[in-house]
């Protein structure tokens, strides 16, 4: 059973980002960038499926500019057996991935595409959904628990209301929740091994995309700011202010 | 300008963020219509008929559409789509499980999570966390979106007299297939309407030690929320969690105990009329967004408020 796992290269998540100040966007020269989290579990989900002899290739894939090779080297260090770069502009729009995406499992005719619910940068939870339409695939999205056997997945999802078991018949895209599994660090010698790893290439026009949307991003601001209110210094002060001065109780 | 709403429900009425969702609709402007679907629906249909401001409801009723699979429910909505330039669903988990389905089929980029509308073709949303807000326009035929109910109150559920229509349900996609569910019981209000919230964080040390936060809870009337490392630890279920990628909450009260108030919770919360925050550490970022900061132990704090709130 062959994987795919799209990874996307995100500002880390433990970065306070900055909105520029002419309003095109997010800072993000020299700011810590990542593998989206979710993608990383993703990566772990399919790396775990490989271990235990379930999956027989693994093969991470990012869409983007050629900096993006460096979560792709993280992927071949957590265990991915081959990684490809899609040479993009940057801040393509989920639809656009998505198309990418469909046309990469032309060629790839992955069992299954393991993939992040939302990127925490544009916090869009589309992609897996698209590729899924588009392929005409079964989806189990917000995945925490993923079962595969002959021919089919069992997953359970996190719903608004609890817990949700659906059974996909393959191939089929799952999205990953937080709670699916914990990746691991990869190991220094792995990381090593994973520099000398060829990284195939090609680009959007290669693969005959049309990575244009009809949405534009018109501009970004900082949302406006809360203010810190006062301390109290004991219960009954807060009590007192809760009723008294903002009467909410 | 027509809109069509892709409304949840409980099978006798339409739920809260469906009411958001419509009133999103309203402010875009234009005829709004509503798409119930489910196995026997007839009630829920009824009662989305007399949500004030809907000009007609569209029912599919059939029983593959019974668990709102995405594979199911994503067919209706296209073939309905013709007659509508706008379509919108709430972003719960079952709405940003279907719609995105829906987009990639029109060839439309998606509007995920707007908390805004600025005009019938321009669209706010928080992107990063909620750290940013990007303001972007759309000039897809069709739009396709879903809302933030959190930032538009609901439309009153009475005072309409929609007409009731059955769409063609199509069939059965043969694809995914319902196993179970394992539906979270908790007694209080719904966390994303309550109007009081008390959260829950790893500082509560362990699920029995999360009765604190229940207790309180339910002194106040309140919803239980958590943070994600609580639910992580097994103290509480999954669809406790607020925050950037749990539930959005905007109560009128938030009380956040023993949460360190990670960008990633406060991306789900900050929008509260008013936060207390109850930790011990001084320097916990949740005190910079709290309206009301107490520097304490929880587990003498949380009792103790419980007991001013009986006696009171
Ligand atoms: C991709 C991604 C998505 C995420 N999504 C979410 C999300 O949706 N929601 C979310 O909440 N988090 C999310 N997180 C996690 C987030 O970054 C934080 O790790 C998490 O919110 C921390 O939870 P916490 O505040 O309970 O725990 P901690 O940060 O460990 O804080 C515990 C707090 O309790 C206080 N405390 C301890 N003991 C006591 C005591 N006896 N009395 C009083 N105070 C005490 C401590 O001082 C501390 O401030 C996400 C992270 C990532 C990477
Ligand atoms: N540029 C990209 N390259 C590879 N994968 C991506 C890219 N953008 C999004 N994805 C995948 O789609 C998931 C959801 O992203 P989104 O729909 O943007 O929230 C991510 O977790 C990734 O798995």
């Amino acid at each position: 059973m062959k994987i795919l796992v799209p990874v996307k290269r995100v500002v880390d998540a433990y970065v306070k980002v900055r909105v520029r100040s002419d309003g095109s966007g997010v800072e993000t020269n020299n700011i810590k960038m990542s593998m989206n989290p979710f993608d990383e579990i993703a990566v772990e989900e399919a790396v775990r499926l490989k271990e235990a002899g379930t999956a027989s290739e693994v093969i991470a894939v990012t869409i983007g500019g050629s900096q993006a090779q460096e979560q792709l080297r993280t992927a071949l260090a957590m265990g991915a057996d081959r990684a490809m770069l899609v040479e993009a502009d940057e801040g393509l729009q989920p639809l656009a991935v998505a198309k990418t995406l469909n046309a990469v499992c032309d060629q790839e005719s992955p069992d299954m595409v393991i993939m992040g619910k939302q990127a925490i940068d544009d916090d869009a939870n589309q992609t897996g959904q698209m590729l899924a339409a588009l392929r005409g695939w079964a989806q189990g999205t917000f995945i925490s628990a993923l079962e595969v056997g002959e021919g089919e997945a069992t997953i359970t999802r996190e719903i608004d209301g609890g817990l949700e078991k659906l059974k996909l018949p393959l191939p089929a895209i799952v999205t990953v929740d937080l709670r699916l599994n914990e990746p691991r660090y990869p190991k220094l010698p792995n990381i090593m091994k994973a520099k000398k790893k060829p990284i195939e290439q090609t680009t959007t026009a290669d693969l005959g995309v049309e990575t244009s949307t009809g949405l534009t991003q018109v501009r970004v601001e900082e949302p406006p700011a809360r203010k810190g209110g006062v301390k109290v210094d004991s219960v009954a002060e807060l009590v007192d202010k809760l009723k008294n001065e903002a009467k909410v109780i | 300008m027509a809109i069509l709403v892709y409304a949840e429900h409980d099978g006798s009425a339409l739920t809260s963020g469906a009411l958001s969702a419509l009133a999103c609709a309203q402010q875009i402007g234009g005829e709004i219509d509503v798409l119930v679907t489910g196995s026997g629906v007839d009630e829920a249909a009824a009662a989305a008929a007399k949500v004030a401001g809907v000009r007609k409801v569209l029912v599919a009723d059939a029983s593959h559409l019974e668990h709102h699979l995405a594979e199911n429910v994503a067919p209706v909505i296209e073939a309905v789509a013709a007659d509508y330039e706008y379509i919108l669903a709430a972003a719960t988990t079952s709405g940003k499980n279907i719609i995105p389905r829906v987009a990639a089929r029109l060839d439309v980029q998606q509007i995920s999570d707007i908390s805004g509308v600025e005009a019938p073709d321009t669209f706010v949303r928080p992107i990063y966390a909620g750290n940013a807000l990007a303001t972007v326009r759309s000039e897809d035929p069709k739009k396709v979106i879903t809302v933030r109910t959190t930032s538009f109150d609901p439309v009153a559920a009475e005072g309409g007299e929609a007409t009731v229509e059955s769409v063609d349900p199509g069939a059965d996609a043969g694809l995914t297939q319902f196993v179970g569910a394992e539906v979270s019981s908790s007694e209080g209000p719904e966390l994303t309407t309550a109007r009081i919230v008390v959260s829950g964080g790893r500082g509560l040390g362990s699920a029995e030690n999360f009765k604190l936060i229940e207790e309180l809870a339910e002194e106040l009337g309140a919803a239980v929320g958590a943070s994600r490392a609580a639910v992580d630890a097994g103290y509480v279920p999954n669809d406790y969690q607020v925050g950037q990628t749990g539930k959005v909450v905007a109560p009128d009260l938030y009380i956040a105990i023993g949460i360190s108030g990670a960008i990633q919770h406060m991306a789900g919360m900050k929008e509260s009329k008013v936060i207390v925050a109850i930790n011990k550490d001084p320097e916990a970022p949740i005190f910079e967004a709290a309206d009301y900061g107490l520097v304490a132990d929880l587990f003498e704090a949380t009792p103790e408020l419980k007991k001013a709130l009986t006696a009171a």
